[in-house]
């Protein structure tokens, strides 16, 4: 278990914890929190909600690359969902009632059900590479929203669907609590079943799975799917919080910064084993990340240069190489634990 | 040729893994112009100590590890197979892992093509490979794809690649597990040329028959530790065996010749399984075959007859273009492997890495694997059930280690074999079909194995038994069926055949070269 913990999440926590000591260094309040109007205030709040789109992006993202894939339509689908979310509301008489807001967000989410559906069904029945099959509807999506929002950024003014972004319930952000019940229940849903264990085994073996009477197809079209319905939240989230739809701008790059987190969380891109908890780990280092480029003062034109470099870093403490390495370091200083090789050592075989 | 100094002088190495022990002070030495066969069950260590002798281990790299290795009286530490291969210790895997689809030349010559102006020098390149395939007399265009050649072709081919490295040690792992007896001749022919140049030549197989023909001493190992290193002509084979396996060969006695009765004796008992005209067009001609419930029936061939293809069409995998089966009386038409095995009908692959085990996966997932995906993912197994699986199965075929959070990738060959077999006996199948569950693995698992089917069969499950060793198949059936050139010739009882009869037919008539 130790082991375990050491080999997967133990750079990412000490890169978060790194992260937030450069922050606390810069502004001594960071760790503070405070309630103003029933609600909570505070750094970690900020980074807590500003990180919720990614997180759920990047769960769905973590299901989808266990599987050996890898969806880069995220992005597009959360124009669309708040383009569609959008126009339901502009076009309503009541933009206002909470029954618009609802037929809207279901509408918005169904419509990305659909789409994760389409690209389920060209990954697992038409059996396309994923990276070409949701490079579809990546440029597609973009134009579809367009196509929706007509070309123009609609802005609502609707109290009911701000809460999504902005508001606030028993004090926590309601993002924060979206993103909590998408991580709980994708944990639930894939390691309280089985789910876990076959999104894994297919990821690994594919054929091996087949022969196992695994039903890869039912399951790729599944994470698909689910990737979109969490992408779609996440769209709904960003758009109420900008309360506009932006068929350009929304979600834009936001599937890389889903990759990243689940990368630097520890699942390989090739498939297999991952970790839900890791891709937490990435997505609240990559919006600590973002929040540290603000407090430390860090020019914003230099924004991308220093997201880079911390990325790269936890990405060398990470590979096998880096880690042999410090193993010998550790060793020759003499304070070698008498542990055991890595699996990734053993994995030469 | 004790007078002669040890070219390769391995001291007390010692290898972890996770979980695993796979070396325990291990001492090899190796003289220069021997055959040296390493022996040993699956697991004992072989492929562990080949790995620390060429470098891809480097045994000071973890603190449980250590040893040392003297390489011509030198102390050698390898960060790696190319420092190996540089030091002249040469290296051909028992999977060929060169380029099918480049040339001979190149493969030969594969980034150590002589260079001239900055370039590949291709004109050199092709002159040296054409030497190279000379000095093995191995007669074929050094401009053909690799791919276009046979696998035993292509084991030559890395000889040839591994000697140009002016090597001192050159090790094959298994090389003959894919050759017919001929091929065997020509390897055998080519190993003798090698030695008699003074390279020392580690030989690594599972036929016993060859290690004694080839070999001037051997080294057994046994559970990760040295059980000794003796001159082949001094060791009798019985002993040697009982030296690998460390206990009496009763288990192998007991099991001769304890067959199963012959199912289907009544003329009105419904067969289990009746392929009628069961085909695919570029796969295998129409079949006919039962099997009755609780029998073995085996299913004899060479390599490409059509054995696999066979078992495949029968267990979902390839859908058949004709024919009908019936499953207990009532036609089925299998579209996945799902289907099969939902009306009871498991396949466990020959190709246990590519289409078996799951390597990533515990031992623990890999035996419920099956048996969660029939139960479909939302009626997980639960956790005690899956632990009270994973400790029968380990218990009862004896899977080491005896551990069911093990990661298969980590288990040797035999223990994978184990744990894909206790996948399939989890979903208690009524017919198993077990293409060569028995390859490349040790005398003592391919007993266990073995012992296993026959008393699967007395527990009332039919098995379809495929393997190319037609002893294994002459013990275990009740029924043997034979294929030859993608048809089923003969289905017949096995009462008093012998594995000339089964050859003969085989052969159809033709008299073969036996190799065993």
């Amino acid at each position: 278990m130790n082991r375990m913990f050491s080999s997967r999440l133990f750079w990412p926590v000490v890169m978060l914890l790194v992260l937030f000591t450069i922050n606390l260094v810069a502004f001594p309040g960071f760790f503070s929190l405070e309630v103003k109007n029933g609600h909570l205030f505070g750094s970690l709040v900020d980074i807590a909600r500003n990180g919720a789109p990614t997180l759920i992006i990047a769960v769905g993202m973590t299901l989808v690359i266990a599987t050996r894939g890898i969806d880069l339509s995220v992005g597009a689908v959360c124009a669309i969902a708040g383009a569609v979310a959008c126009s339901i509301i502009l076009g309503s008489p009541e933009p206002g009632s909470i029954g618009t807001v609802a037929v809207a967000v279901i509408a918005a989410l169904l419509i990305a059900l659909v789409l994760g559906l389409w690209n389920g069904f060209l990954v697992a029945v038409l059996g396309i590479q994923p990276i070409i099959a949701t490079l579809i509807l990546m440029t597609a999506g973009r134009g579809a929203a367009m196509l929706i929002t007509e070309g123009q950024i609609l802005t609502v003014n609707s109290p009911p669907f701000k809460v999504i972004g902005s508001g606030f319930v028993l004090g926590i952000p309601v993002s924060v609590v979206i993103a909590a019940v998408i991580f709980a229940a994708a944990a639930l849903l894939t390691r309280r079943t089985a789910l876990g264990l076959l999104i894994e085994s297919v990821g690994i073996n594919p054929e091996a799975s087949r022969q196992a009477g695994v039903r890869s197809r039912g399951l790729l079209i599944t994470v698909y799917t689910f990737s979109a319905f969490a992408a779609a939240i996440a769209g709904l989230i960003l758009t109420s919080n900008q309360t506009a739809a932006d068929a350009n701008n929304t979600g834009l790059f936001i599937e890389l910064d889903a990759i990243l987190a689940v990368v630097i969380g520890g699942t390989s891109l090739a498939g297999g084993r991952y970790s839900l908890l890791g891709t937490l780990v990435g997505a609240l280092v990559i919006q600590t990340l973002v929040t540290t480029v603000y407090t430390v003062g860090i020019p914003p034109i230099a924004t991308m240069v220093f997201k880079a470099a911390v990325v790269t870093a936890v990405c060398l403490l990470q590979s096998p190489t880096t880690n042999a390495t410090f193993g010998r370091w550790r060793r020759s200083l003499g304070r070698g634990r008498p542990g055991t090789r890595t699996a990734e050592r053993a994995s030469v075989s | 040729m004790n007078a002669q100094a040890p070219v390769v002088e391995m001291t007390n190495i010692s290898i972890s893994f996770p979980g695993v022990k796979a070396l325990d002070g291990v001492n090899f030495r190796m003289f220069p112009g021997e055959v040296h066969s390493l022996l040993g069950e699956n697991g004992a260590g072989k492929s562990t100590l080949i790995k620390a002798l060429t470098g891809v281990y480097a045994i000071d790299s973890g603190p449980a590890d250590s040893g040392e290795i003297l390489l011509a009286g030198n102390r050698v530490s390898f960060a790696g197979p190319a420092q190996a291969q540089n030091a002249g210790i040469s290296t051909v895997y028992q999977e060929v892992n060169l380029l099918g689809n480049l040339s001979v030349a190149e493969n030969i010559m594969l980034g150590r093509e002589p260079r001239r102006f900055g370039g590949i020098d291709w004109r050199a390149t092709r002159r040296r490979a054409v030497e190279l395939l000379r000095g093995l007399h191995l007669d074929i265009d050094p401009g053909s794809l690799l791919g276009s050649h046979s696998l035993a072709v292509q084991q030559l081919v890395a000889i040839a690649r591994a000697i140009d490295v002016n090597a001192k040690v050159l090790i094959l792992d298994e090389p003959t597990s894919s050759l017919d007896a001929d091929e065997v001749a020509e390897l055998f022919r080519v190993i003798r040329e090698l030695k008699a140049e003074g390279v020392a030549i580690l030989f690594v197989s599972h036929f016993l028959d060859q290690v004694y023909e080839i070999s001037d001493r051997l080294t057994v190992l046994r559970n990760g530790k040295l059980v000794g290193e003796y001159r082949t002509a001094e060791i009798l084979r019985l002993d040697l065996v009982q030296k690998m396996i460390g206990k009496e060969l009763a288990i192998l006695d007991a099991l001769e010749r304890r067959i199963v009765e012959p199912g289907g004796g009544e003329d009105d008992e419904v067969p289990l399984l009746a392929a009628t005209a069961l085909g695919r067009k570029g796969s295998i001609a129409p079949v006919d075959l039962r099997v009755y419930t609780g029998e073995v029936v085996g299913l004899a061939g060479l390599l490409g007859s059509g054995r696999t293809e066979l078992a495949r069409i029968l267990s979902g995998i390839d859908r058949p273009d004709s024919g009908e089966l019936v499953i207990d009386g009532t036609p089925h038409r299998f579209r996945t492997p799902r289907s099969a095995l939902a009306r009871g009908v498991a396949y466990s692959s020959e190709n246990r890495r590519a289409e078996g085990i799951v390597e990533d996966l515990t031992v623990r997932d890999n035996i419920v694997l099956a048996l969660q995906a029939d139960r479909g993912w939302f009626h997980p197994i639960s956790r005690k059930r899956r632990d009270e699986l994973a400790v029968s199965y380990i218990q009862a075929l004896n899977i080491r280690p005896a551990n069911p959070d093990a990661i298969v990738r980590n288990l040797s060959g035999g223990n994978q074999q184990k744990v894909l077999l206790a996948r399939w006996l989890a979903v208690a199948p009524r017919l198993l079909i077990l293409d060569e569950p028995t390859r490349g693995i040790d005398v003592g698992a391919k007993a266990e194995i073995q012992k296993l089917v026959v008393n699967l069969a007395e527990n009332g499950m039919s098995v379809l038994f495929i393997s190319a060793e037609l002893e294994e198949v002459l013990r275990l059936s009740s029924r043997i069926a034979i294929m030859r050139d993608r048809r089923l010739v003969a289905d017949i009882v096995n009462d008093d055949l012998t594995v000339d009869s089964l050859l003969a037919i085989i052969a159809d008539g033709e008299l073969t070269a036996v190799e065993r």
